[in-house]
């Protein structure tokens, strides 16, 4: 090193060098001119724009295979019905892998909300809204032990979760007895538990409340990640706490916050879920966490966190609709639905990786 | 002249180790203060008291001359103090107004703000480019890029450009130029002169002597826990600096703490 004797005033002579070198610094490299680039650029700007287009060349494919079975009103809002409690749980789902988490309750979450929602009515007499709130209420009690589980006893998200799985499940079955409360007994008692089974018919095209409160609350939730304050820590506790914590952010607040939300979409995916089977039984929705996260990865949010948008998750639950769907409509075995979304979600994250090599 | 930020016999353990020892520290208005010392003279330490993010176990911080107590880095920056930490501390994936205004987001007016709490993203873009604007950071054109399609000394930038922007008091900054090359180095250095030349004072941490001596228009020399001397670098050279960081030189008498 340059450690020189006599007093140092100016810059070191060393450096006068640079001075005399081309001062920009801080200019952008254009080389990168190559659509390959381009694509990956636009692509990181807009995350959603992966499962959309995969969402559209799926939709053309099954129908020129299935031409007017696929493309009738019917058959459209029919995928619609059967995502919807997936497309709400996913919603939950993506929130939370955007803070770098992951909820493997959800499912259990959701149908012991359900559950106290029936029972609550049937076997203690309460009047039927304030045991949907009941309901509402233990769904987002469920997600704060999460959140305060992981925010501030500071445990992994997957292990908390995991517990927390078996135990809201135990917790069902015990608490329900494993019994059903048939679909009759609920229309003529307490119909507004089947409130999101309720359909408007437009032309053929059969869209339920439940359908309705997916897109709504996806479009709500959407305009509160890109919009709001809260929002913007989302994403920024998912992509680095410490660094969002030295900036100012409440990383505790923020998880709990979301683990809390999380809880309450799968309590109103339980009451969707009574909507859409018309009873309520513990033994629904066993898949739920698996297909939520299936649904968030195909719908492009990294697993890593800080990255996706909850509108392509929507669209990842619309590509499994579809696939579903039109194999079943093609007389599929249904292996090969599961065999074509294990392909899209390995392809999903090899996609995210991609996408992710940008700033090099 | 009072000090901006002082502290008074600070005093930090942990466990056994004593990793400040009746510290003290000044900083004047409008001066960049650089702060050198060995690896494990408690230079980081005392950093971390003075921008919240250590509490000390004695002694105590003054800023214009009142006692304060920072529970937290958001205690020192709603203070006043704003710290560029060696790491940014910014989110890689969100843009660069993003990160400017994380933590303390401008809503829009009336209904929008209040019970939508929609962000006003115009205004925050607008403050945003003018900050950068001032500080000669012109070339980043898009400032609704993310930080991680930036350079190494872009990030710096804009880091720097988020302290000058909000600090009213002091700006800490810990290694600023120690990721970067020769000819960003250059470039950060020009921006620090710039925020001092808009009446912000400086604390300035670095290893690096030539960086140091070229902007700093006083030097804490701290050693063993405490400070040794203030020098001014046109009395010393980096090679009496060095020597009195690592002990093979007495601090001079008239200026030893």
């Amino acid at each position: 090193m340059t450690l020189e004797s006599k007093p140092a005033k100016g810059p070191a002579n060393y450096e006068s060098a640079v001075a005399s070198g081309p001062q920009a610094v801080a200019s952008f490299d254009d080389q990168r001119h190559g659509i390959g680039h381009k694509i990956q650029h636009t692509l990181h700007q807009t995350p959603s724009l992966v499962p959309l287009i995969v969402l559209v060349i799926s939709l053309v494919v099954f129908g020129l295979l299935l031409g007017s079975k696929l493309f009738s009103p019917f058959a459209l809002t029919l995928i619609l019905q059967q995502v919807q409690i997936v497309g709400i749980v996913a919603a939950a789902q993506s929130i939370v892998i955007l803070t770098a988490g992951i909820d493997l309750s959800v499912g259990a979450i959701m149908v012991l909300s359900s559950v106290v929602m029936g029972q609550f009515t049937f076997r203690y007499g309460l009047p039927v809204e304030i045991s949907i709130v009941c309901g509402l209420i233990c769904g987002t009690l469920c997600g704060y032990l999460n959140g305060f589980l992981v925010a501030i006893v500071k445990l992994p998200p997957f292990i908390v979760t995991l517990g927390m799985w078996q135990i809201v499940l135990a917790t069902n079955f015990l608490y329900s007895a494993n019994e059903t409360i048939r679909s009759q007994e609920i229309a003529e008692v307490a119909p507004l538990l089947q409130f999101f089974g309720n359909k408007v018919n437009v032309g053929g095209a059969i869209f339920t409340y439940g359908v309705i409160f997916m897109v709504v609350l996806v479009m709500v939730l959407a305009y509160a990640l890109r919009q709001t304050a809260w929002g913007r820590h989302v994403y920024a506790v998912g992509d680095d706490p410490e660094a969002a914590q030295l900036s100012g952010v409440q990383v505790k607040k923020v998880l709990i916050s979301v683990y809390m939300l999380s809880g309450l979409i799968c309590a109103f995916a339980g009451w969707a879920m009574i909507g859409r089977i018309g009873s309520v039984s513990p033994t629904t929705g066993q898949l739920a966490n698996i297909e939520s996260i299936t649904a968030v990865v195909i719908g492009g949010i990294s697993l890593f966190g800080g990255r996706g948008s909850v509108l392509g998750t929507l669209f990842g639950a619309l590509i499994v609709g579809v696939f579903t769907l039109s194999l079943r409509l093609l007389g599929a075995d249904a292996q090969w639905t599961y065999l074509l979304i294990g392909i899209l979600i390995i392809g999903a994250v090899a996609i995210d990786q991609w996408i992710r090599k940008v700033s090099v | 002249m009072e000090p901006v930020l002082q502290a008074r016999k600070l005093v930090k353990r942990y466990g056994r180790v004593v990793a400040m020892d009746r510290a003290d520290f000044e900083l004047y208005p409008g001066e960049i203060l650089a702060v050198i010392g060995d690896n494990g003279a408690g230079k980081s330490t005392l950093i971390k008291a003075l921008s919240g993010a250590v509490q000390p176990d004695g002694g105590e911080i003054l800023l214009d001359g009142k006692p304060v107590h920072f529970t937290s880095p958001i205690d020192a920056r709603e203070a006043g103090i704003e710290t560029v930490y060696q790491t940014l501390a910014m989110s890689p994936a969100l843009s660069i107004t993003d990160n400017m205004f994380m933590g303390r987001e401008i809503k829009k007016p009336g209904f929008r703000g209040t019970w939508l709490r929609q962000l006003d993203r115009k205004k925050m873009e607008e403050i945003a480019r003018e900050k950068l604007n001032e500080l000669g950071l012109l070339t980043i054109q898009n400032i609704n890029q993310a930080v991680e399609t930036l350079s190494g000394g872009q990030r710096q930038g804009v880091a720097v450009a988020r302290a000058a922007a909000f600090g009213s008091k002091v700006v800490i900054m810990d290694e600023p130029t120690a990721a970067l090359g020769v000819k960003e180095s250059r470039r950060v250095l020009e921006l620090i002169k710039d925020v001092r030349a808009r009446g912000l004072p400086i604390v300035l941490i670095s290893h690096n002597m030539p960086h140091v001596f070229e902007v700093a228009d006083r030097i804490h020399i701290h050693r063993l826990g405490s400070r040794a001397c203030v020098i001014k670098p046109s009395d010393f050279t980096m090679s009496d600096a060095v020597a009195i960081m690592t002990g093979a030189m007495d601090p001079p008498d008239s200026m030893a703490a």
